[in-house]
């Protein structure tokens, strides 16, 4: 089975966001970067299916030249090959991203056969539009479901399931090739091994810069939303502050009266 | 947020491991009102103690590093958060093995125990996970082991607070602090202002920007020490306890790896220096782990990754144990390696305790808290005084080029001689072109560069043939040359000129100077205008804190002439007790034929015989046009003169006295000859060598025998010492053989271990060991000379005893007991 998974860098930012002075970017100074965990999810579970069933995958992003570090971090821990569709660093937004990545898709397919299964994070995690799966799948003219937590592909189709609103599951069967973005909790990525970081240095990355263009969406600023500040109140020290302790847990209700 | 106090006696910025050690032990001597202002959360409030890596090595080429550390384990033991997992340096070249000869040597003279040298085979018995192929030894500590340094905090609070001594704010941060008058008075916060006697600070990383806010300089920077932690590592399963296995450091890849748990922690000194500022660290809230747990940045570290699993094969190339967590931890790093610590020149009563790392800090919290109460600490903090720094060392531009430099030098090979590279020069004398065109080889003193040896006088060695006793090993022939010695008998036989530039010089004036310095001065300061009195400073305790010599130029000015090495530490001395300034430069003038130069070079209206100009006394000599202060002193045994200018007209002296002095085969001297040969032929002490506070005067040899009638610092411990037998002496030793068992002579260069002829370490009735405080070569007497304290037992001519350098033992007699000189007992030359 042939997989593709698509990641975006992001911020790896701390309790409180900083933004630039101009307020149209987050302060990056003194952040790290990433994935979003769904992304680091998808990764890993087109690894577990490889490592299961055999076949090949590849780890795809659109970014700037640094986002070279995320594909190498999907390559340490098992992905084989990885694109990259390098941008000077400006925003794409969802529809202009899915664009770009369809053209890829299909350059790629062309050259080496179709993917079988393209998978997403459900979202991303800094703008967090939940479009871009969806419109490669629609842009590809194949099946997609969204918000998937677990994933059993069988000859010719997988079997995908989410929750349900209200609980319980849904479960779907979608004819392969086919588009999956997964959630957090579909499984629990490995770290990167040393041999593997180290091999992952070593690989080739694929690479092209389409040129950019406008979906139509433009980011003019940026806000924090208000920190709600919170307060905590010391209901005492040692065996004093029991009685103390023992009325709270009455009052909120974990302890009967 | 929590309140403070109003009020407090001491209020102490910062509660990672150093401000809560600092906590304890200003409490166990007795403070109360203490008030411990931490910004973040407690137990972890996202220091660099958070993250450190908390092993401990108990070896250190440094004296008082040594000392700190050894102490530091101590305490840590004493509160029962020290584990024991031994600890091995390995070896991956010869250049290392013999290196780690001499850190054996380092454990014999500061008494870390039971350290040996393994074969491979014998590291891979105790770490079986090791690829023994890689390395060729290594060097076994039992004593080493592992900290729970944030367990050691909370301990030493509760301790704190039990005595009912502390208050604790966290997450309370400082926004001020006012100095009013030149002391600190309060502290203000976002919780409200603290009036405070006394401010410590113990701020890591962020110590120079809160230093900046009273006005006061602590020059460290924030830089980054890569590490990772992987696993979990199958192997480690069935480990019993946290440590089951010695920590490694890999020194020649500049790395550490330590097994704790299921973990593997690799750390790394290898990658660039990658500084940053104070003030761009991150806040608390806008940090993803801590604000001093930076995102790792891989590319810098993974080229150290390929040597760790060139050591580690089965456990870093196993393919299960992944990468769990990998940080740019931020440490603080200063211009000379050392802590910063001691109260700031700038505001009386504001302490630094800063650029300290966990192995030391609960020593030096010691340390500072003794020095704090009553200016005595056991340990000599010496090397380590933020009064140390002249205003070129406090500069962002020297702070980086010294630290970028150093950083990758962590687990170097450094010779002690080594010297700095970047940001030279800075200071030069007025006859630098001279010495330039003479071919002088540069050492760096205080920012000044000093010329340790001309090249231009590789004509004398013809002269002298083997008695400039010609080295055959290359590490100590490394930053020494045998013109070294030939400018020695060349002065001793003709005359010598000296460049003294980087000597520190002030003047004392005014109605108070003469009280002032009787008070702090061991020897009698009142005496006739035109004398020059040599004299030790103590503490009260009687430690020996200085030495140096004061000049009366006028019944109420006196010239203080001093190291540049300590030249600012000493200056606040002085500081403290009254206002000081003062600028000269000095050019030093000594040989047999040093009257005849002198005399050609004035022009004659000063009386320079030996009775109009007698030893110790100094007075105005005109030369070339310029008035020059000339002493007749020595500190290399010669008849001579220092010769004070002024620093514009110093080219025009050195000129004139080279132009008297040349025809009469008057050499160009360096400091090799200066600071080292010369005054060991005569037994002339060097503090922070033979003089320091963990030694007094008597033991010395320099106590005189009345003593004047002024009270003075430290009388009192002193008449005290006066009254016994000193438990060490000191003691001038010949090596009778420096051949090694492969046949080469070997030159010992400091530092080592003198033991008994079969190897047993000497400890006097102090607990101190012997060591050599100061070896070089003495040309004129023949031999290779070491200076050491002995106890009495051993400290009489004729004892035979050894010396241990690079694991073989020398032969070696004590040639004097007591301060005698070797060369010229008599002292007839000085005073000829």
């Amino acid at each position: 089975m042939n997989i593709l998974v698509c990641v975006k860098r992001v911020p790896a930012t701390g309790g409180r966001i900083v933004l630039t002075p101009d307020g149209t970017d987050i302060d990056t100074r003194y952040l790290g970067f990433t994935v979003s965990p769904h992304e680091e999810c998808a990764v890993e579970e087109a690894v577990r299916i490889v490592e299961g069933r055999g076949g090949s995958t590849t780890v795809l992003t659109l970014g700037p030249a640094a986002a070279e570090d995320q594909l190498r971090d999907a390559m340490a821990i098992g992905i084989e090959r990885a694109i990259l569709l390098e941008t000077d660093g400006r925003d794409w937004d969802p529809v202009a991203t899915a664009r770009a990545i369809v053209e890829a898709i299909r350059a790629q397919e062309s050259a080496n056969g179709p993917f079988d299964l393209i998978l997403f994070g459900n979202e991303s995690a800094d703008s967090g539009g939940f479009q871009v799966g969806i419109r490669v799948a629609a842009a590809l003219g194949r099946p997609v479901v969204t918000g998937i937590k677990s994933l059993a592909p069988g000859e010719g189709s997988v079997v995908a399931r989410r929750e349900a609103a209200g609980g319980g599951w849904e479960t779907f069967e979608l004819p392969l090739p086919a588009v999956v973005s997964v959630k957090e909790g579909i499984n629990l990525p490995r770290y990167p091994s040393v041999p593997g970081r180290l091999r992952a240095r070593k690989k080739e990355i694929e690479r092209s810069t389409p040129a950019w263009q406008s979906g139509g969406l433009d980011k003019v600023v940026l806000r924090l939303p208000a920190t709600e500040t919170t307060q905590a109140e010391v209901l005492g020290r040692g065996a004093e502050a029991a009685p103390a302790v023992v009325d709270l847990l009455t009052r909120i209700g974990v302890l009967g009266r | 947020m929590s309140s403070v106090p109003t009020h407090a006696r001491v209020v102490i910025i910062g509660a990672g491991i150093v401000g809560n050690s600092m906590a304890w032990h200003l409490a166990n001597l007795g403070w109360r009102d203490i008030v411990l202002v931490e910004k973040g959360v407690l137990p972890n409030p996202g220091g660099s103690t958070g993250h450190a890596s908390n092993f401990i090595f108990l070896t250190d080429h440094s004296k008082e590093m040594a000392a700190f550390t050894i102490d530091s384990a101590h305490q840590y033991r004493e509160l029962g958060v020290y584990t024991e997992t031994g600890g091995i340096e390995v070896a991956r070249t010869p250049e290392r093995m013999e290196e780690l000869k001499r850190r054996m040597a380092s454990s014999l003279s500061w008494g870390v125990e039971d350290a040996r040298i393994l074969t491979p085979a014998e590291v891979k018995a105790m770490v079986p996970f090791i690829d023994e192929s890689v390395i060729l030894g290594g060097f076994y500590t039992p004593g080493v082991g592992i900290v729970d340094s944030l367990q050691a905090g909370t301990l030493m609070r509760q301790k704190a607070q039990d005595l009912g001594a502390l208050t604790i704010a966290a997450g309370v941060e400082v926004t001020g602090i006012d100095v009013e008058g030149g002391r600190v008075r309060r502290v203000r916060t976002d919780a409200g202002d603290i009036e405070a006697e006394v401010v410590v600070i113990a701020c890591g990383v962020w110590s120079p920007r809160i230093a900046r806010m009273a006005g006061a300089s602590i020059p460290l920077t924030p830089a980054v020490h890569q590490m990772i932690d992987i696993g979990p590592v199958p192997m480690f399963e069935h480990t019993t306890g946290d440590v089951g296995f010695p920590i490694i450091r890999d020194m020649d890849t500049n790395m550490y790896e330590r097994q704790h748990g299921t973990g593997f922690e690799i750390g790394s000194y290898a990658h660039r220096a990658i500084l940053m500022d104070a003030d761009d660290i991150p806040s608390i809230a806008a940090s993803a782990l801590s604000p001093t747990m930076l995102p790792f940045t891989k590319e810098d570290f993974d080229p150290q990754l390929e040597d760790s699993l060139a050591l580690f094969p089965e456990i870093v190339g196993d393919e299960k144990a992944g990468v769990k967590l990998a940080i740019n931890g931020l440490l603080s790093l200063t211009p000379d390696g050392n802590p910063i610590i001691g109260e700031t020149p700038e505001v009386k009563n504001l302490w630094s305790a800063a650029a300290i790392w966990i192995k030391e800090a609960p020593g030096i919290a010691k340390c500072l808290a003794e020095w704090m109460t009553h200016g005595t600490p056991e340990i000599d903090p010496h090397g380590s005084d933020i009064a140390r720094f002249y205003d070129h060392h406090k500069t962002a531009q020297h702070i980086a080029a010294r630290t970028t430099e150093g950083y990758n030098k962590t687990y170097g090979i450094v010779h002690p001689m080594e010297q700095w590279a970047s940001n030279r020069p800075i200071r030069l004398s007025p006859a630098y072109d001279r010495h330039v065109e003479l071919g002088a080889e540069f050492f760096e003193a205080a920012g000044w560069e000093r010329p340790f040896w001309y090249g231009t006088n590789e004509s004398l060695l013809g002269e002298y043939g083997d008695r400039v006793m010609p080295r055959q090993a290359e590490w100590e022939s490394r930053w020494w040359s045998p013109i070294i010695n030939a400018e020695h008998l060349a002065m001793r036989d003709r005359a010598g000129l000296v460049d003294l530039s980087a000597f520190a010089i002030f003047d004392i004036t005014g109605p108070g100077a003469l009280a002032a310095l009787e008070h702090l001065c061991v020897n009698k300061v009142d005496v006739a205008v035109g004398r020059t009195v040599y004299t030790p400073l103590l503490n009260t305790a009687g430690g020996i804190l200085a030495d140096l010599t004061i000049m009366r130029l006028a019944d109420d000015h006196f010239r203080v002439v001093t190291g540049g090495g300590m030249g600012m530490r000493d200056r606040k001395i002085f500081q403290d007790a009254l206002a000081a300034d003062g600028s000269a430069q000095l050019f030093g003038l000594w040989g047999p034929l040093a009257r005849d130069i002198l005399g050609l070079a004035a022009d004659g209206s000063a009386d320079i015989s030996h009775k109009g100009f007698p030893f110790l006394t100094s007075k105005t000599v005109d030369i070339d046009g310029v008035r020059t202060l000339a002493s007749r002193i020595s500190y290399v045994g010669e008849l001579g003169w220092e010769i004070y200018v002024p620093i514009e007209q110093g080219l025009r002296v050195w000129d004139a006295l080279w132009r008297a002095g040349r025809p009469h085969g008057m050499a160009p001297v360096g400091i090799g000859t200066y600071a080292v040969t010369s005054r060991l032929e005569k037994g002339y002490r060097a503090h922070g060598a033979e003089l320091e506070l963990d030694f007094d005067l008597v033991e010395a040899g320099m106590a005189r025998p009345t003593l004047k009638d002024a009270d003075f610092v430290g009388r009192a411990a002193y008449e005290k010492q006066r009254s016994h037998e000193p438990a060490a002496v000191l003691c001038t030793l010949t090596v009778d053989d420096p051949t090694s068992s492969t046949g080469v002579k070997r030159y010992m260069l400091g530092r080592e271990p003198i033991l008994t002829p079969d190897g047993q370490r000497i400890v006097d009735a102090k607990g101190r060991g012997s060591y050599v405080t100061s070896a070089g070569s003495g040309p004129s007497v023949g031999k290779h000379l070491l200076m050491t304290y002995l106890p009495p037992d051993q400290a009489k001519q004729g004892t035979k005893l050894a010396v241990e350098y690079f694991g073989e033992r020398y032969p070696v007699t004590v040639a004097v007991a007591g301060s005698t000189p070797l060369f010229d007992p008599d002292n007839s030359r000085i005073r000829s």
